[in-house]
């Protein structure tokens, strides 16, 4: 087991590194970051004194290093827009962004589980077809028209609720569904499939043989069975929640960190664009990385691949 | 003519149904495959004649007639689905839509399926080194937030059609390879590529006419889920503005200029919107009714 951890943590450290020096060069390479900063109406001469000013006369690989040795230390540079330091801009943003996360991936699990738990337990039923049809359509909504979708309807109609802000618990509940149903699919069909097998499994019919009740079968038997992989399935869709939360927080004017993305972009905020997308990354990382521990830890038989 | 011999009704009663025959009974007996396909169809034709179809200039500008409503919202047939808040036709700018978006996924889809295909045949052919590495560019691939990267690259390069198919074609390899290495290692063993080997063919004649002929069910399947998923990131980056610039007529970029005008004319948004959902569904479904065809366990 230990030696399962040790493997996986070298290789989410690896993966870390590779992507942190993609996410460095894509962006150091497709502009000239100096013009960017300057603007539109500076002298040649402006730039050259502000590529001086920051160090970007340097070759590209010195930068990339210097960049690094800070962000491993938690210093991201300062934001060139907000003039504050990125990385207490990003640890103020968070909280509104992993409080998003937490909220979606429990929603998407509390409809999801028990939708795949009912569709396994009658096979091509109607409630089957019905999770079906949602998962098929569910994959297919683009989640910025459901999100206007829902802000005209509850928030426009109906007034029950705020529209836009992060200012109460009200406000967290259409964003929680839009990032949620997006993970919602996946965790459906997996949980059908395991249930399925886990129900035709032998251990299950002498646990009916037995006299067990079958609610006592279909949960302390087959689900905790058909459960382990929906675990580490929903680390993983939290980890892509997050990154896709850019759109969400965009269309509820939410401020948390996928917002403050969107703006950085617009704004052409270098620094702060890049130690996103790296906090984003290690945020995956870190979950699937969870996900394997906690699976092989589950499951011994996956700690051998 | 062969096919006489089995349209022999005694004949057929010996042997059963030729593959060919059982291929028809299984796609036309799908619903989901046959509806996708169908719907997939009538966009396509709508995207290709959109010049015959439109009944307007998608970029013409009308300050006369600017948010006139639907017809079905009391707008007049001059313009069906109405006019947006520059006064262009609201039809014409959704029928040339559709070329965006398909476009857009046909050749995304293209771009990351040959670079996706190749990482994952060789990885799963070679094994040992090649696969250790095309796994662990697969690992920094799925790290990397897609719709920030994209965001932010695209931002920088200057948001037009072509930079976003190239970015998006860049990005979306990941599945790709996924699927193909894991199709080849099963098909890696058989006995036919054994015998093709044992016959002295080369390496490339292994793949090509092999491997290649056996895995490619599984390619097209990716192939429509990764339209779908590529449709799906231009319509979010244009709707965050960092995508398809105006005036060209994207989905994702009417429902964004739509939504200011939301609180009095929500159609602006519905309809657009609609229109990709279906498309993306048509899409999806035809992917799911694909793999249910040509799962080799479904031939019974």
């Amino acid at each position: 087991m230990l030696i399962f951890i040790a493997k996986r943590l070298g290789l989410a450290i690896v993966v870390a590194f590779t992507v942190s020096f993609i996410s460095f060069t894509l962006l150091f390479l497709a502009g000239d970051p100096a013009a960017a900063l300057a603007g539109e109406t500076a002298s040649g001469e402006d730039i050259e004194a502000i590529r001086k000013l920051y160090g970007f006369d340097r070759p590209m690989l010195v930068q990339y290093l210097d960049w690094l040795l800070s962000a491993v230390q938690g210093d991201f540079g300062e934001s060139y827009y907000f003039r504050l330091p990125v990385s207490s801009l990003i640890v103020e943003r968070l909280s509104v962004t992993m409080t998003l996360g937490v909220c979606g991936i429990t929603f998407a699990l509390l409809t999801a589980v028990p939708l795949g738990v009912a569709a396994a337990i009658r096979p091509n039923s109607l409630i089957d077809r019905m999770a079906l049809f949602l998962s098929v359509a569910g994959q297919a909504m683009p989640s910025f028209w459901f999100g206007l979708i829902l802000i005209v309807i509850f928030a426009i109609q109906l007034g029950w609720l705020p529209p836009s802000g992060a200012s109460s618990p009200m406000h967290f509940i259409m964003p929680t569904i839009v990032l949620g149903y997006y993970a919602m699919p996946a965790i459906m069909r997996l949980t059908r499939a395991g249930m399925l097998e886990v129900l035709s499994s032998e251990y299950i019919r002498t646990a009916r043989a037995k006299g067990a009740s079958e609610g006592r079968v279909l949960f302390r038997h087959a689900l905790r069975n058909a459960i382990i992989p929906v675990v580490s399935l929903a680390a993983v869709q939290m980890g892509f929640m997050l990154g896709g939360s850019i759109v969400v927080e965009s269309i509820f004017a939410l401020h948390g960190a996928g917002y403050l993305a969107w703006e950085s972009i617009a704004r052409n905020d270098l620094p702060t664009v890049q130690a996103l997308i790296l906090v984003f990354s290690m945020f995956y990382i870190v979950f699937t990385f969870l996900a394997d521990v906690l699976n092989a830890w589950l499951d011994p038989r996956m700690r051998s691949s | 003519m062969a096919t006489t011999e089995t349209n022999d009704p005694l004949l057929q009663e010996i042997t059963g149904p030729t593959p060919a025959q059982m291929l028809r009974k299984r796609v036309f007996g799908h619903q989901g495959l046959l509806i996708g396909a169908g719907v997939l169809g009538v966009l396509l034709f709508v995207a290709i004649f959109a010049p015959l179809l439109a009944p307007h200039d998608p970029y013409a500008q009308s300050l006369m007639s600017r948010m006139e409503p639907p017809v079905f919202l009391g707008g007049s047939w001059e313009h069906p689905l109405g006019t947006d808040h520059l006064g262009r036709d609201y039809l014409s700018r959704l029928i040339y839509g559709a070329r965006v978006s398909l476009m857009i996924g046909a050749i995304a889809a293209l771009i990351s399926g040959v670079i996706g295909t190749a990482m994952g045949v060789a990885a799963g052919y070679f094994g040992g080194r090649v696969d250790m590495v095309v796994t662990f560019l697969i690992n920094v691939r799925l790290a990397m937030p897609v719709v920030l990267v994209a965001l932010a690259v695209v931002a920088i390069l200057g948001g037009s059609l072509q930079v976003v198919i190239v970015v998006l074609g860049l990005l979306l390899w990941d599945r790709f390879a996924v699927v193909m290495r894991a199709s080849t290692l099963q098909v890696r063993g058989r006995e036919y590529v054994a015998a093709a080997r044992a016959i002295g063919a080369s390496t490339p004649r292994v793949i090509l006419s092999e491997i290649m002929p056996n895995i490619a069910n599984n390619l097209i399947v990716v192939v429509t889920l990764e339209m779908a998923h590529a449709i799906l990131l231009e319509a979010a980056l244009s709707f965050l503005g960092l995508g398809v610039q105006p005036p060209t007529p994207s989905w994702g970029l009417m429902v964004s200029e739509g939504k200011n005008m939301m609180l009095f004319e929500p159609w602006m948004v519905l309809i657009p919107g609609a229109v990709l959902f279906l498309l993306v569904l048509a899409i999806n479904l035809m992917g799911d009714g694909l793999r249910d065809v040509t799962a080799p366990e479904n031939r019974s």
